[in-house]
């Protein structure tokens, strides 16, 4: 079974969000850069299944130089070999594109992403390789349990759980829940040493063109300080929400 | 051409999120002149989308689409761009449109903007802003593709009335057979979802076990809110993944957001930043929350929190 997971590169959890060159950059300075939260989910279970289900994993980056060091760490986890697509990524939409044009040079039975990343947010990468290749998607995805070429899933709805069946090839959108917090690998001393023997190759981009731009970016309004309210008044609290928040 | 809106609907009823997306969608229509065309499927009582701007509704009727099946759907409103020469979708943030939104922009190789919060302030170039970086910024994003996949992020454009006369038109669409399958569907009937409430109740580890939830759920009981947790709750596995609000959890929008017991993590609270108002209740008084909420009670959540749903109830009498 030949597995892709898809890695996007993005600003660590509790990083700073500043913006440089007149708001229109981010600001990268002192800022330390990990593999997605979502696309670690889904490379994690990737390792799993190479036990599981004798699975090849391979992880990919679209991205420049800067981000092999994410690469290594996903080798370092498990994985078997790692590309990287040699670009600026600009937008989900011409990323999923050079994705999907990797995926006609080598097939691969189960696609993962992540639900979406935490720096952009667009949560649109998975569906539109799935969508470019007519492969099955499986958002929000919880649970997979792969049996020969059928696979069964369930994706997060809005109050509940959904559960599918469906045939490979298919490209999830991994979240918590698809491996817990804790099953999280954190790599060893070994798995480090041999990441670094491991294949990293470059492949050119396509360029495709991106169908959406960041012009500027700005942050929220500075916040008015909070209102404190005595614990032994608790009217005070019901009060302020009714009639000066008005959301009672 | 028409402004397309997928609205979205359960047991007949439109969704809170479609009718926020209609709404959107007629006041961009208004400022390009243009109409907007409902896409309803499987509902019957339009009286909703008639009160709030639908120019045309197309009624689709198919036994194969009772489930949503974003393959399915999105052949759907593919086939109807078609045929309306749609420029401009326009989604709502639910699980269902957000999936849907993400294939729809690889089938018509089309750019798909999620988390849009205001109209477009310019329509040549096309400029919308959305929230990014998990709602630590905006980005006012150029759309550059000649169909444009818009949705809208919940409670931020708000409902609004606009009665009309919808024309309405129904469409046969046929849909071809597929190997994916919904098995089975689980979801708590008449519970308030964390997506659709305009009031969110969330507990962190201030509760000090599962046991104590009682007082969350009674809180939100009362205030017709739905109920949610913080990180470190839901991977003790005191409650649900799915109540898991934050950065890695379910982002939250609602109108008023109260936190019990939760100290406020930078992840936590970019994740529910999108709340208009923000209430925290927490024993420490160093907490972070304290610098991110609009109100906040120092004080031991095990009698500050029954004493307000005992207070909050005497008010519904």
């Amino acid at each position: 079974m030949n597995i892709l997971v898809c890695i996007s590169n993005v600003p660590d959890t509790t990083s700073k969000i500043n913006f440089v060159e007149n708001d229109t950059v981010f600001d990268k300075n002192g800022v330390q850069f990990v593999i997605n939260p979502n696309d670690e989910f889904g490379l994690t279970k990737a390792v799993w299944m190479k036990e599981s289900h004798n699975a090849n994993v391979t992880v990919l980056t679209v991205g420049d130089q800067s981000t092999e060091p994410t690469l290594r760490k996903c080798l370092a986890i498990g994985a078997d070999k790692a590309i990287r697509v040699d670009c600026n990524a600009k937008d989900g939409f011409s990323v999923a594109k050079e994705i999907t044009q990797f995926c006609k040079t080598e097939k691969f039975d189960l696609i993962i992403c992540g639900r979406e990343s935490i720096d952009y947010n667009g949560g649109v990468v998975a569906g539109i390789i799935a969508g470019m290749l007519d492969y099955n998607f499986i958002t929000n995805c919880v649970s997979l349990d792969v049996k020969g070429n059928n696979a069964e899933a369930s994706r997060e709805i809005d109050g509940g759980i959904e559960t599918i069946e469906c045939n490979l090839p298919l490209v999830i959108g991994a979240q918590k829940g698809l491996v817990e917090e804790s099953d999280l690998i954190i790599p060893n001393m070994r798995g480090i040493m041999t990441a670094r023997q491991k294949p990293l190759e470059t492949i050119q981009a396509q360029n495709f063109d991106a169908t959406s731009e960041n012009k500027t970016y700005h942050k929220p309004d500075a916040k008015n300080e909070v209102k404190l309210v005595n614990a032994d008044e608790i009217d005070k609290l019901i009060d302020l929400l009714e009639n000066e928040a008005k959301v009672i | 051409m028409s402004i397309l809106v997928y609205t979205e609907s359960e047991n007949n009823k439109f969704k809170k999120s479609a009718i926020e997306a209609l709404s959107y969608g007629k006041a961009l229509a208004k400022k390009m002149n243009e109409n907007v065309t409902c896409v309803s499927i499987n509902s019957s009582d339009f009286s909703d989308l008639k009160q709030h701007g639908a120019d045309k509704i197309i009624d689709i009727q198919n036994s194969s689409l009772e489930n949503f099946t974003s393959k399915n759907y999105a052949e759907v409103i593919h086939q109807i761009v078609k045929t309306e020469n749609s420029k401009v979708i326009i989604l709502s943030s639910s699980s269902d449109s957000k999936y849907l939104g993400a294939y729809l922009s690889g089938k018509t190789e089309s750019a798909f903007v999620s988390n849009v919060v205001e109209l477009p302030s310019s329509l040549n170039p096309f400029l919308v802003k959305r929230t990014c970086f998990t709602n630590k910024a905006f980005s006012t994003t150029e759309i550059k593709s000649e169909i444009k996949i818009i949705s809208v992020s919940s409670n931020s454009f708000g409902i609004i009335e606009n009665s009309c006369d919808s024309e309405i038109k129904q469409i046969a669409i046929e849909i071809g057979s597929s190997d994916f399958k919904i098995k089975n569907i689980d979801k708590q009937t008449g519970a308030v979802t964390i997506a659709d409430a305009d009031i969110v109740v969330s507990g962190g580890r201030g509760l000090k076990g599962p046991e104590n939830w009682h007082l969350i759920e009674k809180l939100a009981n009362v205030l017709g809110a739905a109920t949610a947790c913080s990180k470190p709750v839901s991977d003790l596995g005191w409650r649900p993944h799915s109540e898991h609000v934050g950065q890695t959890g379910k982002p939250v929008a609602s109108n008023l957001y109260i936190a019990i017991g939760i100290s406020g993590a930078i992840q936590h609270l970019a994740g529910i930043n999108s709340s208009k108002i923000k209430v925290v209740i927490n024993n420490d008084p160093e907490a972070p929350f304290f610098k991110a909420a609009d109100y906040g009670i120092v004080g031991d959540a095990f009698e500050v929190v029954p004493e307000l749903i005992e207070k909050l109830e005497k008010r519904a009498q």
